[in-house]
């Protein structure tokens, strides 16, 4: 599924580049919860696994193959603002260094297979453990959430491609043959990915993200007996905390991109008859050479002219991201116990957690999306 | 923050007699759990003085390696206190404290990652903004205690196990640390390079820890131990004591080796 | 579906390509792409002309060509795409040898094609002329935020792990007679994979224990000068700079 260059026009890269950056953007604020000394490894080995194990390609029907995507596992084990880091961390290597992907594709390869495939795969991971605990939920969970996220992301791809692809295909045939193969894939994925999480689960539980939380009681043993106390610095514990800005971060960027920026985008007020009105387009096309920009090519259909759509698509991007970020932050700095989520993070015996990790992230600064300031973590 | 330590450890040997206020290593009340609950240390009471050597004996499984990875803050105590030589193990303190614990792993394969000796021997003080002439004068002077200098600019992999396992040692010596703690030093080493090893730790002038299941290793080097079993302290006293314990040994799945006895 | 990446692409030498500071080639490779994917697709000279840059740059860094044709590989899927467009596309069609095309199917298959070589082999050439290392502490010069280029940090450090343990377990899985054929093998499949992570997860973090315990903090201390002179910009500035002088060029003549 990596996007070479000048596969989509340039209002669907702008747009999702945008999207990748401020949700990008949201995750490295995130992600300093989910990352310590410990995890911040993790963070790179999952990302190496995303990139070994999307190398392994399994045989899908007569004669395809597929490879996986990684972005539901990696939500699992690393928490899902680090997975979409790893995400693009494993993009940006493979379009830099393995010439996989295009670089101005970047934006859409972070969109569809980091974004996507996190948020959904995260999603239904939170639905099913938030009901259901224990290890075998836990494998189930993944196995759902990989399965899901695969013909997500074909989906989202698909979208995309119906907004801005460059090639005149219909877009049933492109939503078949990608949902097709994807829901197989998708088997093959939530597969490797249940499998995957419980091998983890039964040797090193400690490094499974979303199974973490349990912080019991602790036992002393003394000359004077057994005696149990709360832990006074709990490990990170994966309450619901992160997901409820994280999911609504997502929701945002991916509505705003279905709607407002591919209606500004097209400007065409029935979507379906984009390809027929194509046709028309790209038979007058030879006659003007501007026409045919891959830069302009949605400017001209739509009547609205590219530069103001980028900078347009951009800005409502960014603003709805740094809002989403303003208004997580808003929600952490709030008065302990205020929320259900604090509360709980009250109840594990204390809220130090959040703000310790800056070590690492600390000095991770990114750029437009109202989301740098402040530690972000709650007050101790 | 006063250990509920035990008073068997007369055997403290101190060389640095004006600093001794401070312990070189405290913990108390040390308890652990991993994240996803599994509970490793139940409540751990130790102090090690300036100057001693002490081993760290127990049975796989025991939590010595969860114990070590708390004693520079790798790992934050569920409750309980690490103290090194008078400053406690918190978050805000970590790179101090790691300069003052020099851990070295049991493999120095996961220790040397560096192109050649020169750069990984310099890794640990250049994290803590040494550089320039002083930064080489510490890589000599590391790799001088432990006899490796004349392998200086050659690459760690292309070194015998114990050369590396020595450069291992020196890459945390040139850190200059207050106590040193060794994972298992003694593994994997041909009767040799083991006896080198021994004579570099006798002469060096620091504390050590060393967590081993090598009994003999442990009586030729410390002479006081303690046994670490189902995540609490078991036994401390002099390392002769403990080892001509055969019921104490049996009931922490230690053993001596076949035809070895302590008298 | 994407190709593997079997091998690293990094290819040393000593060239003025070579000793470019990291960030400099980056910061060409990526203004290159844009004006690349930027070109109309009837504007075949200015296609040329970016095509013999690139050579150039390839002649210059002594990146023999059968090196960039092999590592192409990655793009197949794509091609793959490309050729079934003019096929399965919409529009007017055309009869080329007894088989009906789509006009635009065609047009958007060259584009694609077209766009896609070009950028991949800038990507190739910059991934063989430069050491992943300092691919990354460029990138971290261009404000990559510093989390982002940690996690890719160890993750390169990683890549060699876990690829090291595939092989191993690759070899262990078919001396013993399997092979993943079909659909049936892949449990097999699924549970090397969570081997293959605690393995290779367990081989990495000790390494990681034994930095942290030297004070390592999240970046290496010891670090190459990399300053960028401002005739080092210039001269990456060329390969882009070129481009865009061919794309303006077509212009006047369009």
């Amino acid at each position: 599924m990596h996007v070479p260059d000048g596969f989509f026009n340039a209002a669907v890269s702008v747009s999702a580049a945008a999207v990748a950056a401020a949700g990008v953007a949201v995750c490295l604020r995130g992600a300093r919860r989910e990352l310590d000394d410990r995890t911040a490894p993790m963070a790179g080995l999952v990302a190496a696994f995303v990139f070994a194990v999307q190398m392994l390609n399994f045989p899908v029907a007569a004669g395809t193959s597929g490879h996986l995507l990684g972005g539901a596992l990696a939500a699992i084990l690393v928490g899902p603002y680090t997975a979409v880091l790893c995400m693009a961390v494993v993009l940006l290597v493979q379009g830099f260094f393995f010439a996989d992907g295009g670089l101005t594709a970047l934006g859409v390869n972070i969109t569809l297979m980091g974004l996507v495939t996190v948020l959904a795969g995260w999603g239904v991971f939170r639905l099913i453990t938030r009901s259901l605990r224990g290890r075998t939920a836990i494998t189930a969970a993944s196995f759902a959430a990989a399965l899901v996220s695969v013909p997500a992301s074909a989906l989202a791809f698909t979208l995309l491609f119906w907004i801005g692809g460059t090639a005149p295909v219909e877009i049933g045939t492109v939503a078949a043959a990608m949902g097709g193969v994807h829901v197989l894939i998708g088997i093959g994925e939530g597969l490797i990915t249940a499998v995957t999480v419980g091998t983890v689960l039964a040797t090193r539980p400690d490094l499974v993200y979303g199974a973490r939380g349990l912080a019991a009681p602790l036992v002393l043993r003394g000359p004077g007996g057994e005696s149990t106390v709360a832990p006074q610095a709990p490990a990170p514990a994966a309450t619901p905390r992160p997901a409820r800005p994280f999911l609504l971060a997502g929701a945002g960027v991916t509505l705003l991109l279905a709607g407002g920026v591919s209606h500004l985008a097209s400007g065409d007020p029935d979507g379906l008859e984009r390809v027929a009105e194509d046709e028309g387009f790209l038979g007058q096309a030879t006659d003007h050479a501007l026409g045919s920009w891959a830069l302009a090519d949605y400017g001209e259909v739509g009547g609205v002219p590219l530069w103001v759509v980028g900078p347009v698509g951009v800005g409502i991007t960014l603003l709805v991201a740094g809002a989403v970020a303003y208004a997580a932050r808003r929600r952490k700095g709030g008065a302990p116990g205020g929320t259900r989520e604090t509360a709980e993070a009250a109840k594990t015996g204390g809220s130090v957690e959040a703000a310790e990790t800056s070590k690492v992230g600390g000095a991770a600064k990114v750029g437009g999306t109202g989301g740098t300031g402040g530690t972000g973590g709650t007050a101790a | 923050m006063t250990a509920s330590r035990r008073s068997e450890d007369g055997a403290a040997v101190s060389r640095r007699p004006e600093e001794v206020s401070a312990a070189s290593l405290e913990v108390s009340r040390l308890a652990y759990a991993y994240p996803d609950g599994t509970q490793a240390l139940f409540g751990v009471d130790l102090r090690v003085e300036r100057g001693e050597r002490v081993a760290l004996l127990g049975p796989n499984g025991a939590g010595k390696t969860t114990l070590v990875l708390h004693l520079n803050g790798i790992l934050t105590a569920g409750h309980g206190t690490v103290t090194v030589a008078g400053l406690p193990v918190a978050k805000e303190s970590l790179l101090e404290i790691r300069r003052r614990v020099g851990l070295v792993f049991q493999d120095p394969d996961d220790q040397l990652f560096m192109p050649t000796v020169r750069e990984d021997v310099a890794f640990g003080p250049a994290n803590l903004g040494i550089r320039g002439e002083e930064l080489q004068q510490r890589v000599e002077d590391a790799l001088e205690q432990v006899g490796m200098l004349e392998a200086i600019d050659r690459p760690p992999h292309h070194l015998s196990f114990g050369q590396r396992r020595r450069v291992a040692v020196a890459t945390v010596l040139a850190m200059e640390p207050e106590i040193l703690v060794l994972d298992e030093p003694s593994s994997n080493l041909d009767p040799a390079s083991r006896r080198e090893l021994a004579e570099i730790l006798r002469s060096l002038d620091v504390t050590v820890l060393m967590v081993t299941h090598d009994l003999p290793y442990a009586l030729e080097l410390c002479e006081r131990s303690l046994i670490l079993s189902g995540g609490v302290i078991a036994a401390d006293g002099p390392t002769r004591e403990l080892l001509a314990d055969a019921e104490l040994l049996a009931a922490h799945r230690l053993e001596l080796p076949y035809g070895f006895t302590v008298a | 579906m994407s190709a593997g990446h079997g091998h690293r692409l990094h290819r040393p030498g000593d060239t003025l390509v070579h000793r470019l500071p990291p960030q400099c080639k980056l910061a060409a490779v990526i203004a290159f792409a844009l004006t690349v994917v930027a070109t109309p697709r009837e504007w075949f000279a200015a296609f040329g002309a970016y095509a013999l840059l690139l050579a150039g740059v390839a002649l210059a860094a002594r990146i023999p060509p059968g090196f960039v044709l092999r590592r192409m590989a990655v793009e197949i899927p794509f091609v793959l795409f490309a050729v079934a467009i003019p096929f399965i596309g919409t529009g007017e069609r055309v009869a080329v040898a007894g088989l009906s095309l789509s006009v635009p199917g065609l047009w958007a298959a060259w584009n694609i094609l077209a766009k896609a070589t070009l950028g991949v082999a800038a990507s190739i050439l910059l991934a063989a002329t430069t050491e992943p290392r300092l691919m990354l502490l460029g990138a971290q010069r261009l404000r990559l935020p510093p989390l982002l280029v940690q996690i890719a940090m160890f993750m390169l450090r990683y890549m060699d792990v876990v690829a090291g343990e595939m092989r191993r377990m690759r070899v262990a899985r078919e001396s013993r007679g399997f092979a993943a054929r079909d659909v049936r093998h892949l449990p097999v499949v699924a549970r090397s994979a969570g081997a293959l992570f605690i393995r290779s997860y367990e081989r990495g973090e000790r390494v990681h224990l034994a930095m942290l315990s030297r004070g390592y903090t999240g970046s290496m201390p010891v670090v190459v000068d990399l300053a960028a002179s401002a005739r080092q910009w210039l001269v990456a500035a060329m390969l882009p700079g070129a481009a865009l002088v061919a794309l303006l060029g077509n212009w006047g003549m369009a």
